[in-house]
């Protein structure tokens, strides 16, 4: 599944990172890397984007660029 | 000696930067981009400048941020570097400064908000970082100013001894490890030749930095066995070479972290966080919530603070012309010359000043704003309607502020990151319909539309929007063709502003502004003043009628006449309010010598609309073009003043020829 289908409120790992190159390279440095742990913590009042918690910091990012984002409970 | 300090966004670094240098700061361009660059004298050491660099989350090539940074490390050859890390948010801010290691360059850890991890009973171990990283770790908290001269003082000795970092690698045994070592070999002599530490170029290399690659002037054979490496690697370890980098920095930051941090729990500051959240980004909540802050910010600001402020500095800047024009009578000058003094120069620095007080007002409340962490939330709301037009949720704040003031509103566009998006942001802005638009909007609509004000003044204020979008979506298609930068924002804990950052930041857009404006509205003014004084044979004028700015106006009147609007003293007036909108009004009250009455002899209705609608879009005044220039270039407010009043044109004689089919 992808990071977009992760129920709010749940965890997983980070298995794959996708996305065209800008947007994966953005998405390596900002620390999701393959085995981090993120939890979906909030969506924006229109459903996207939404929040996400990664080695004790929160992140934005829309549901476009999370569907790149394959992880596993 | 000169120091750059580096850092991610929200870490503290501009909160740092102040602290360090104090008052003597110099705001400038890096060359070629639209990125600020700050530099100043460190305090107490007056031979030693410190650079402010943007705030950055790694050194690859996807954001003119980044590039800047880059280049500046490598060839703008500091002493040394430092780094500051918030140190409660230290995994992702050491990824940056593990890059900034490989550059191999004298460089101290400023371990900034190491007072918020103590309260939160947490700890780190300091030395112990210090080894694992090679570099000095000093603990600071810039918000309180604690450590801060032992910082200056460390990086002041590493950069005296050229220290370099003693940490080469931060790689395990493995295929990434064997790679860059392999590729740091092969390409030693190219890197030396550029005056890139090889180390830094091979990681490069491997990650497949395209600029890296053709900097080093590689030969097609060093290009493939490099590629061949690469390959070898990728499927030696599983995975691709970005990801593999990646994962080998927060590997060993992990690994580091597990060895000297101790964290207890979830901070105070990210439980205050999200209860605050739970109101400002809450489903309903949220969008009330924010117009309400903008509304007050607005009324603060145009009402409240900058109203007064103007009021009183335009009494001031009256009685201050008042006299010297009495003390030039009486000295007996030449009129002409007086006048030159008094309605030229004089009256046009007024006009410049005229703007500070809402600039320093509206820059107050945006910087507590953007401090506190509330503009990320806004970003972070209001992203999925911003994207609709192609922007993203960070471009809402500096169009709004278009509605007060066009020139703010450009100013706030540059802490946008990206050089599309700022573009962008900035042309859109002048279809914000701008408070000096509003005198011209009500003065029109009660002598035409009495009965339907309020219509016609919201159909103008939404059609700009409307059209603002139309000409975004035109640009997006043409012009701006290149990807937006992705739209992976930080959402920091919420903090208290530090005063010194807010002042510092009101002080530099003022002085800025003046600057950058004044040259240009006061060359505006005195044209308009020659233009308005004298006829063709430089003769002085009696009445507006004979001026050469009157016969200007007569010829450009062929212009507007398919609009409907073709006497000259409309004209005239038009060219007028590119000094300010509302002296459209002036202007024509004078030339028509009474207001309603005149109007209606010049207007019928329908050729009012068309001309509210040509004033709502052409030409931004002549402050807002300056800032404009400022922030884009020359050539990019040349365009936007063309573009604007070609458009305006096209709009009215549309609205004007259709409303003559239905009359």
């Amino acid at each position: 599944m992808t990071l977009k289908d992760l129920p709010i409120g749940d965890s997983a790992r980070v298995t794959q990172v996708g996305g065209e190159a800008g947007l994966r390279r953005r998405l390596l440095d900002m620390g999701i890397t393959p085995g981090t742990a993120v939890t979906v913590k909030k969506a924006a009042p229109m459903g996207d984007p939404i929040e996400i918690l990664l080695r004790g910091y929160v992140l934005s990012i829309r549901l476009d660029d999370a569907s790149k984002i394959t992880v596993a409970i | 000696m000169t120091f750059a300090l580096a850092g991610n966004q929200n870490s503290g670094k501009t909160t740092l930067f102040n602290h360090l240098t104090g008052s003597n700061q110099h705001v400038g361009n890096f060359p070629g981009v639209t990125v600020e660059r700050k530099s100043g004298g460190i305090i107490g050491h007056k031979d030693d400048v410190l650079v402010d660099l943007p705030g950055i989350y790694s050194l690859s090539p996807y954001s003119s941020e980044e590039i800047v940074t880059r280049d500046f490390l490598i060839k703008g050859k500091p002493d040394g570097i430092i780094n500051i890390v918030d140190a409660t948010n230290i995994e992702r801010n050491l990824y940056l400064t593990l890059q900034l290691i490989e550059l191999r360059m004298p460089i101290v850890l400023a371990l900034n908000m190491m007072d918020e991890v103590r309260a939160n009973h947490g700890s780190i171990d300091t030395e112990r970082l210090s080894e694992r990283l090679g570099i000095p770790v000093v603990p600071i908290s810039a918000a309180k100013k604690e450590g801060l001269s032992e910082l200056v003082s460390q990086a002041k000795a590493a950069a005296e001894r050229r220290a370099l970092p003693t940490r080469i690698d931060f790689c395990s045994a493995g295929p990434v490890h064997r790679t860059i070592h392999a590729i740091s070999h092969l390409i030693e002599d190219h890197a030396l030749r550029i005056n890139v530490p090889e180390r830094f170029a091979a990681t490069k290399l491997v990650e497949g930095d395209a600029p890296m690659m053709d900097a080093l002037m590689l030969s097609e054979n060093e290009k493939d066995m490099i590629e061949h490496a690469v390959k070898e690697m990728e499927d030696e370890a599983g995975t691709d070479r970005e990801a593999a980098l990646a994962d080998m920095r927060y590997a060993f930051i992990e690994e580091a972290c597990k060895a000297c941090v101790t964290r207890v729990g979830e901070s105070k500051e990210y439980r205050r966080s999200v209860r605050i959240d739970s109101l400002l980004t809450h489903k309903y909540l949220a969008i009330p919530a924010f117009l309400a802050v903008m509304l007050i910010v607005f009324w603060l600001t145009f009402d409240v603070v900058g109203g007064n402020l103007s009021g009183l500095l335009g009494a001031g800047v009256d009685a201050f012309i008042g006299a010297v024009d009495a003390s030039l009578i009486n000295f007996g000058l030449n009129p002409v010359m007086r006048s030159f003094l008094v309605e030229g120069v004089l009256s046009g620095v007024g006009a410049v000043l005229g703007f500070i007080p809402i600039i320093v007002s509206l820059f107050f409340f945006l910087s507590i704003l953007e401090d506190s962490g509330y503009m990320a939330r806004v970003a972070f709301v209001m992203d999925k309607p911003m994207r609709k037009i192609g922007l993203s949720g960070r471009s809402l704040a500096p169009l709004l502020i278009g509605f007060g003031c066009s020139v703010p509103a450009v100013m706030a566009a540059r802490t946008l990151s990206g050089r599309r998006d700022r573009r962008l942001t900035v042309l859109l802005i002048p279809f914000m319909s701008c408070s000096a638009k509003l005198p011209v909007y009500a003065l029109f609509t009660a002598a035409f539309f009495p009965r339907y004000q309020a219509l016609v003044m919201i159909s103008l204020y939404v059609g700009g929007i409307l059209l603002g979008v139309l000409s975004a979506y035109i640009a997006r298609k043409t012009v701006f063709k290149d990807a937006p930068l992705p739209f992976v924002m930080e959402l920091p804990n919420y903090r208290f502003p530090s005063v010194k950052t807010v002042l510092r930041l009101m002080w530099d857009k003022a002085a800025d502004f003046l600057r950058r404006a004044l040259t240009v509205i006061l060359t505006a003014t005195v044209i308009i003043w020659f233009l308005q004084s004298f006829d063709a044979r430089l003769n002085t004028v009696a009445d507006g009628s004979g001026s050469m700015l009157a016969s200007v106006g007569r010829r450009a009147a062929v212009i507007f006449r398919p609009l409907g609007f073709g006497d000259w003293r409309v004209s005239t007036s038009i060219i007028t309010g590119f000094m300010a909108k509302e002296a459209v009004i002036s202007t024509l009250a004078v030339l028509t010598g009474g207001a309603a009455a005149g109007l209606q002899s010049l207007f019928s209705p329908l050729s009012a609309l068309s001309f509210l609608l040509f004033t709502l879009l052409y030409t931004p005044c002549v402050a807002a073009v300056g800032v404009i220039k400022r922030e884009l270039g020359t050539l990019s407010a040349m365009i936007t003043v063309l573009y604007q009043t070609g458009f305006a044109w096209a709009a009215a004689f549309i609205v004007y020829r259709v409303g003559m089919m239905f009359i």
